[in-house]
């Protein structure tokens, strides 16, 4: 019998694996897709959400969101919540690239200002902003420079000269996890770190100059600065090898800390520690370290951003109102507090692919934009739209406060290679009027359009579901991809 | 015998290594990485590094092994094509590596590897040794 059969529709595009499925489940297993796309899922994902049910102190639900797709060990675009009292922490259950995530610049420019700078802006940028495999950032860190990066984040960055003061009330943490040790960090995590700070990376991370095609909801729009016609800048990147490297220290520190500890696990990727254990608290403290790196620097790509349309445009970022409207990290472990059945409680939320999407009211929130939910940046793939959603109650109820966080691959790297040729999907770029610019033709194949799901069903799923709103949908003018 | 061949992961990749012992597999696994990397047929053998690496079993050994590449490719920034591997019956590795500095003008640049998984990892001894793992890219 297959899992599927399994599955209880709760509502319209929400359903469930109840925690009877199997008899290791803690919890149940809900996942929130289109119904059209109901039996396209993955089984071995469905697999994972119960996987992950089965973990101890687990609360709730082990969810799945609109973009959810087959992972290592937890799938990907997945939230699970443990209890602090019986729950563990997984590194599996934040990924390899701790802290990628999404980052939006607006400013007061409209089409009529930068059309025809846009070739030399999108060249510039590329060429300020190191991206690529082996991309090597413009700066040298001192040996222990690399400590305050860690432990201050986008802070050190803003301390160093890189953006204002007030970009750091709109980051996500204030850009700086409290947790964060360096001295728990890996001397191999932050030698890949020293030379990497300040570059893009490949894959699918990128920087986007966009513009504000549609708004859905007026009033939140006007609340995150946003309109239509507006140009803004998007990048997305995250915490590069220095990350990589934590995870795969703890992946490895979690494979004797499982067995030790008796914890019963259906794949090696699902490995982990009771919270209370040394090896847990030494994760959490190196995984924050890794989310204060990637804050540090998206900082300074903002504020490269910003040196490079005054370049181009004779300006000052100042005078474009560049402010940033949010950052958001969709590779996550955190100490949040939710509402457990009647109680509220605190518990360790998993965020892996996913974006946290907290509703009004809550002081995790900007103080500017908590009377409306924070602003969720949701990246659409190259050439396509991204879009701008709002956190909602529903997400708090239902979600731990999380929504979709991207589109979602569902070709391979070398399938999309075979079945897509650059230069075609450049011509097809260019006569939508999107310039792109990339360190090689493999990435521009791997990333085609077509190899991943489509970002407008994902979220509108989260629309219609209520675990995020619909705010502005931004449509890209030119790429820069590594 | 083929030294090397991918197979397709949803997101990624996966590779397969062959050799006559394990200490070949492992070189040619190595070959399967830089050659995702880069085109290692001009990847010029002139720099050595060595290392050594300790584990509780061949599967860590291999995966230990794989992201020791990674170390020292991002922090010599350097691609590698010769791969000298010697291991012992208490998982101990020594490897001598052999490639250059890298520049974008001379080598082709193809994809970033973010990790090496667990997923699937395997080493598999018949009267040839398999290794098997699949890469975060």
């Amino acid at each position: 019998m297959s899992i599927k059969d399994e599955i209880k529709k709760v509502r319209d595009n929400v359903y469930e694996i109840p925690g009877s499925y199997n008899k290791s489940m803690r919890a149940s297993g809900r996942f929130y897709i289109a119904d059209e796309f109901i039996d396209d899922l993955e089984e071995g994902a469905i697999e994972q959400i119960v996987n992950v049910a089965c973990l101890p102190g687990v609360q709730r639900y082990s969810i799945g969101l609109p973009d959810i797709h087959f992972g290592y060990g937890f799938p990907i675009g997945g939230v699970a919540a443990f209890s602090l009292r019986n729950g563990i922490v997984s590194p599996g259950g934040v990924g390899f690239d701790i802290n990628c995530g999404v980052r939006m610049i607006r400013s007061n420019l409209g089409m009529a200002d930068i059309e025809d700078k846009l070739d030399e802006l999108t060249e510039k940028l590329f060429k300020n902003i190191p991206s690529g495999v082996g991309s090597k950032g413009k700066i040298r860190l001192e040996q222990d420079e690399i400590n305050d990066v860690l432990d201050y984040g986008a802070e050190w960055a803003v301390k160093n000269g890189y953006g204002w003061e007030e970009d750091l009330e709109v980051l996500e943490e204030n850009g700086r996890m409290l947790d964060a040790d360096s001295s728990i960090v890996s001397d191999k995590a932050k030698k890949r770190g020293i030379p990497q700070l300040g570059s893009l990376g490949s894959g699918n991370h990128f920087l986007e100059i966009q513009i504000v095609d549609e708004i859905y909801d007026e009033k939140v729009a006007e609340v995150y600065g946003l309109k239509e016609g507006m140009i803004v800048v998007m990048i997305h990147t995250g915490s590069r090898g220095c990350g990589h490297q934590i995870c795969s220290d703890y992946l490895r520190i979690m494979d004797k800390a499982y067995k030790k500890y008796k914890i019963n696990i259906n794949d090696r990727q699902l490995a982990c520690a009771p919270l209370d254990s040394k090896e847990a608290q030494d994760y959490i403290q190196a995984m924050a370290a890794a989310a204060n790196y990637a804050w540090a620097n998206r900082q300074m790509m903002t504020h490269w951003v910003r040196e490079t349309f005054e370049e181009v445009l004779g300006k000052s970022a100042e005078d474009m109102e560049m402010g940033i409207v949010y950052d958001v990290a969709h590779n996550i472990a955190k100490m949040e507090r939710h509402k457990v059945y009647n109680r509220e409680e605190e518990l360790l939320v998993h965020r892996k692919g996913a974006t946290r999407a907290f509703g009004p009211g809550r002081e995790e929130v900007p103080e500017k934009y908590r009377e409306v939910g924070q602003p969720v940046l949701i990246p659409g793939t190259m050439g396509t739209a991204s879009y701008v959603l709002c956190g909602t109650e529903t997400a708090m109820e239902e979600t731990f406060g999380s929504t979709a966080h991207g589109a979602g691959r569902i070709l391979s790297r070398s399938k999309a290679k075979k079945d897509f040729d650059a230069d075609e999907i450049t011509d097809d770029l260019a006569a939508k009027g999107i310039k792109i610019k990339a360190t090689s033709k493999h990435v521009i194949e791997e990333e085609a359009p077509g190899a991943y799901k489509d970002v407008d069903s994902v979220v509108r799923v989260s629309d219609s579901t209520g675990i995020a709103k619909l705010v502005a949908k931004v449509k890209p003018l030119s790429v820069c991809k590594g | 015998m083929k030294k090397y061949e991918y197979f397709e992961a949803t997101a990624d990749i996966g590779l397969k290594a062959y050799g006559n012992d394990i200490n070949e597999a492992f070189e040619n696994a190595g070959l399967a990485i830089f050659n995702i990397i880069s085109d290692t047929s001009n990847i010029t053998p002139l720099d050595e590094i060595e290392f050594e690496v300790t584990s509780e079993d061949e599967v860590s050994l291999l995966y230990d092994f794989l992201e020791e590449l990674l170390f020292y490719h991002e922090t010599e920034f350097m691609l590698f094509s010769r791969f000298d591997v010697k291991i012992d019956e208490n998982f101990h590795l020594k490897a001598k590596i052999k490639g250059e500095e890298i520049n974008w003008d001379k080598h082709e640049r193809k994809t970033e590897i973010k990790a090496i998984t667990f997923h699937k990892m395997a080493v598999k001894k018949t009267d040839h040794v398999e290794v098997q793992a699949i890469v975060d890219l």
